[in-house]
């Protein structure tokens, strides 16, 4: 029997036990069809995750198709201000708005073709398609963002349409809302084999760092993440300032470019401005897609910081961890799905609590090495690739178990 | 003389989709309210699910109503308690359930101020849907057995140690009633029942259990 090398790789990350699990499950789900529906097939989180998932799970023995709906600027202005306002943004919408939402959804209703089996809707924008259910069929919509605090008229629109559906996913219990149908806990994931996560050649790590100005042989403390002020880089700064009193070390902050986005420019230039004079702070724009050396300076750190005050589900902790690293992040959004406080990294709510936790750390390297090694280990079982492909596979399986809480497939 | 069991042993395995059940609590009042009343899928949930989830963890976590009251209430005392609430005890999980209420209705009757959760950080309740089913290892010998338990996932582990006695309520583990019944290692089957399995992680248990195994062929060969 030929099989793909893909999902055997990722042995070598979780054992040979969980590959097997996952085709027995592919076994069990032979013959069932799964159409995956979301609106771009590039850029964004939802595309990365399905170019992964998509090929792991046809390699696994579901027959998966991937169909991404279309729509003109005007579809994708209403659903780009639906999306804010979910995020409870204050947006005022008309009945144009809708009419225009319809109108695409008619549209793609006359080019798609649905399946009849089970069909996994993401995200609001084709959440309208479920008007087309076949009888029989299992609908189910993954909803990759918090809607837990939207703005007026944005869940009003779309909660009758979610509740057309047999089953909705949520990332975070804390993003969902209360709903009639079945609702399932799904966490998204990092991927070990990409660029990002990969195991990196330490002369690599060290060349990366070092062309930023950084000395290789003092502690090193990161934030990565994006100029906002909810990432509060600022407050990272503050408590680098408490810790540098008692403590030797270097800050670095980077993230992406933040040219195209004013609010991103000013707080960049207020970190700039709060560690000016000081050459151990390094604040890093960093142009998109650098992967590798996002990947690197992690690798590189002593300990990482993700000191974000509101946060979506927050990767960026779980790719932190996955390189062994002690982390400290704010108790906010996913943080503390993925951090355990005290066992697997430190959560935070203040800027003094997180100098205490640097210092704490940057003092007691064994104490930090454990929670480094915990973290990698939490990752490993919860938050990998694998993990995701299980739990999906597992939903689609429940659909023909409505009600049961132990279901045996022997 | 090796013993050859006349039923072979089958690991099954046990993995688990998570669903919210949309009950929150933020003190310890709502998360009362809601215990009492939850199905006994969610207890068993928040009182198992770590075992799996952090089978890694050293130290390990304890169950999800301890670590939430002592890290997020900053109720040590009650938490400590939760902690020690020796889940290995009850054969039925409307026990455990009873006991839990117990614990915290009498640290209730002593306290006045109830702390509340900071807001994002309460406590969710949620549900386990299990599905359970055998995987290709099987074993007729201890020395099978043994081989077969090193390559099997840790949920399989947790699978016939905790979740066939608690959820199918049966009154034993799988692993001792088969040592007993098919190959007649009554010492190596008490052992194992007196194992903890909620203070070891499953890999320890994992090397405990190989490491009780391999003590008993040691000594078959001796013979």
């Amino acid at each position: 029997m030929t099989q793909s090398l893909a999902l055997d790789a990722y042995a070598d990350f979780v054992g040979a036990a969980t590959i097997e699990e996952i085709r027995l499950l592919g076994e069990r789900l032979r013959g069932r069809r799964v159409q995956h529906i979301n609106s771009t097939a590039v850029g964004g989180g939802v595309a990365e995750i399905l170019n992964r998932l998509v090929p792991l799970l046809r390699e696994a023995g579901v027959d998966t198709h991937w169909d991404v709906i279309r729509g003109g600027e005007d579809f994708f202005a209403v659903t780009k201000r639906l999306h804010n306002a979910l995020h409870g943004e204050p947006v005022t919408f008309t009945a144009h708005d809708w009419e225009v939402f319809a109108a695409a959804t008619e549209d793609n209703l006359r080019s798609l073709d649905l399946c009849d089996d089970i069909v996994f809707v993401h995200d609001p924008q084709p959440v309208q398609l479920v008007k087309a259910r076949a009888p029989r069929s299992h609908w189910l919509w993954r909803c990759h963002i918090d809607v837990s605090a939207p703005a007026a008229g944005s869940w009003e629109f779309l909660h009758p349409w979610v509740e057309r559906y047999e089953a909705a996913v949520f990332s975070a219990p804390q993003f969902a809302q209360q709903l009639e149908i079945d609702q399932a806990l799904i966490a998204p994931s990092i991927d070990p084999l990409a660029d990002k996560n990969k195991e990196l050649n330490p002369a690599y790590v060290e060349s990366v760092v070092a062309g930023l100005g950084i000395d290789p042989t003092r502690p090193l403390i990161t934030q990565v993440s994006r100029f906002d002020r909810l990432k509060d880089p600022v407050g990272v700064i503050d408590a680098y300032r408490l810790v540098r009193r008692y403590n030797d070390c270097q800050l670095l902050l980077v993230g992406g470019s933040a040219t195209d986005d004013p609010e991103g420019a000013q707080v960049l230039a207020e970190c700039r401005d709060r560690s000016s004079g000081d050459p151990d702070v390094h604040v890093v724009e960093l142009p998109p897609a650098s992967n590798l050396e996002i990947n690197a300076i992690q690798r590189a750190s002593t300990v990482i910081v993700q000191k974000s005050l509101r946060e979506g589900f927050g990767l960026t902790v779980s790719e932190a961890l996955w390189k062994g690293k002690p982390v400290i992040a704010g108790a906010v959004g996913g943080i503390p799905l993925q951090v355990s406080h005290k066992y697997s990294g430190i959560l935070t709510h203040t800027v003094e609590g997180t100098a205490y936790w640097i210092k704490q750390l940057l003092n007691e390297p064994e104490f930090a090495r454990r929670l480094g090694a915990n973290g990698r280990e939490h990752v490993r079982w919860n938050f990998l690739l694998t993990r995701h492909l299980r739990d999906y596979m597992l939903l689609f399986l429940s659909r023909d178990y409505p009600g049961q809480s132990l279901i045996s497939l022997g | 003389m090796t013993h050859v069991a006349s039923a072979l042993f089958e690991f099954w395995t046990r993995l688990t989709l998570t669903k919210l059940t949309g009950r929150r609590a933020a003190d310890l009042a709502g998360l009362l309210e809601h215990l009492r009343v939850v199905p006994l899928s969610v207890v068993f949930h928040h009182t198992h699910h770590f075992l799996v989830q952090h089978q890694h963890l050293n130290p390990e976590p304890p169950n999800d109503f301890a670590y939430w009251v002592t890290n997020v209430l900053q109720e040590s005392t009650l938490g400590e308690r939760l902690a020690a609430i020796d889940t290995v005890q009850f054969a039925h999980l409307r026990d455990l359930r009873a006991r839990l209420v117990s614990v915290i209705e009498s640290y209730l009757d002593q306290t006045h101020e109830l702390r509340v959760a900071p807001a994002g950080e309460e406590f969710h309740f949620m549900d386990a849907v299990s599905f359970t089913f055998p995987t290709r290892h099987r074993a007729s010998t201890l020395a099978e057995f043994a081989e077969q338990l090193k390559m099997v996932g840790a949920a399989s582990i947790g699978f016939h140690l905790f979740e066939a006695r608690l959820r199918v309520e049966s009154d034993e583990n799988d692993f001792s009633r088969w040592f007993d019944e098919q190959l007649g290692e009554h010492e190596l089957a008490e052992a194992i029942r007196r194992l903890d399995p909620y203070t070891i992680t499953t890999e320890g248990l994992r090397q405990r259990l190989l490491g009780l195994i391999g003590r008993r062929l040691e000594a078959e060969h001796a013979q």
